[in-house]
């Protein structure tokens, strides 16, 4: 497991039903590209997330495939309908198998 | 924040002289309620500079990287925040104690941001929170010094100025430091390198003015530590002072000297009474 990664999320607490809502997702992860050399002249890995999902309800939300252009930390702003109260389910999926699961539920009302 | 931008823009476009790094007027209210004092009337030492008020470099940015700020999530600053509050826990060194260990939850620190650097009286010197950090490092947990201007260092500056959030700077000039004072207006009002500027040269004779594509500010440090656009991590007072310096074509000034530490006092000084801001967001 890649050190100091950590998922933070921003969705609202609650919203309307047929509200759209706005989400903000970012993880903390270094995104090492596997194009740099350390100081001896080696291949550092390539270490990356390489796929982030979002559910709502078991209903994919969002399926985003990453590379190695994408810079440390990536950020995810989306938009999503809110038909019911329900979970929202973030899972990030690392070069290294590891993955970040968080979940934050929305009420309705 | 949108139709804003674009009225400066068409202003622009029909003024061709009018200055697009004037300071504007824009508010600085955090996660819509933490409301800060980014203008001031300036402290009295300053009476003779003529700079009146004083301004959060928060102040001369875009208005897409003042919008950074406004909330936490969108502030890249708060990541380096998160990581210090695990390194706050952590136990480490010959003594088995961690920050927490002796100070609780980091809030038991507010305001302390808000007065350092200050007088200790048991050393006998002017400490910034750098060297308090690094005392507490070495004398009460028996561990090893951070790197002065380090990653490690800039986030745990970080998580003690976030306690203080909003509170406004409010550092001592008189008794014990007053000498150390002088020494850093003396530095700050000498001109350094080939290009033979000082602080004031570009600070307080050309804030708001272009120094090539960069935009000029009166160079307050209430905002330290700083998120910077430009090289995507925390800086330290004494990486940007190292930085200044070596602009000015001089060989600096080391991070941690007695020199920057004066200097440091003094620009503080500078500020009192603006919000301590830190994480701050600039480019």
């Amino acid at each position: 497991m890649a050190s100091g990664v950590k998922p933070r999320v921003k969705v609202p607490k609650s919203a309307a039903a047929g509200d759209v809502v706005t989400i903000k997702t970012l993880i903390s992860h270094k995104m090492e590209s596997g194009q740099r050399k350390d100081g001896d002249g080696n291949v550092i890995p390539r270490s990356i997330i390489n796929r982030f999902t979002c559910d709502f309800n078991g209903q994919n939300v969002i399926d985003v495939e990453l590379f190695p252009a994408i810079s440390t930390n990536p950020y995810f702003e989306f938009e999503a309908t809110i038909p019911e109260a329900g979970d929202m389910k973030f899972t990030w999926y690392d070069d290294d198998g590891s993955v970040y699961e968080t979940s934050k539920s929305v009420a309705v009302g | 924040m949108k139709f804003k931008a674009l009225t400066v823009a068409a202003l622009a476009a029909a003024l061709p002289t009018l200055s697009s790094a004037d300071p504007d007027d824009d508010k600085l209210v955090i996660n819509g309620e933490v409301e800060m004092i980014t203008k001031t009337a300036a402290p009295a030492h300053m009476e003779e500079t003529g700079i009146d008020p004083i301004m959060s470099g928060w102040h001369f940015r875009a208005d897409e990287t003042q919008a950074l700020e406004m909330d936490d999530f969108d502030n890249p600053g708060m990541i380096f925040v998160d990581k210090a509050l695990d390194s706050w826990a952590a136990v480490e060194g010959s003594e088995g104690k961690s920050c927490a260990s002796c100070h609780d939850d980091p809030s038991s620190l507010k305001g302390v941001r808000a007065v350092y650097p200050k007088w200790n009286e048991t050393a006998g010197e002017v400490r910034t929170l750098a060297m308090q950090i690094n005392d507490c490092r070495v004398n009460q947990m028996g561990a090893d010094k951070w790197k002065y201007t380090g990653g490690d260092m800039a986030s745990m500056e970080a998580l003690i100025s976030v306690q203080s959030r909003g509170m406004p700077v409010n550092v001592a000039i008189d008794g014990p430091v007053k000498p150390v004072w002088e020494q850093g207006k003396e530095l700050y009002y000498t001109r350094t390198g080939q290009l033979d500027l000082s602080c004031a040269s570009c600070h307080e004779l050309n804030y708001g003015n272009m120094i090539r594509a960069d935009h000029l500010s009166q160079g307050q440090i209430n905002g330290f530590p700083t998120y910077r656009l430009k090289n995507a991590k925390l800086n330290t007072v004494h990486a940007r002072f190292k930085g200044c310096v070596r602009d000015t074509r001089a060989e600096t000034y080391s991070p941690g000297s007695a020199e920057f530490v004066a200097l440091e006092l003094y620009v503080a000084s500078r500020g009192n009474g603006l919000s301590v801001e830190g994480p701050s967001v600039r480019n």
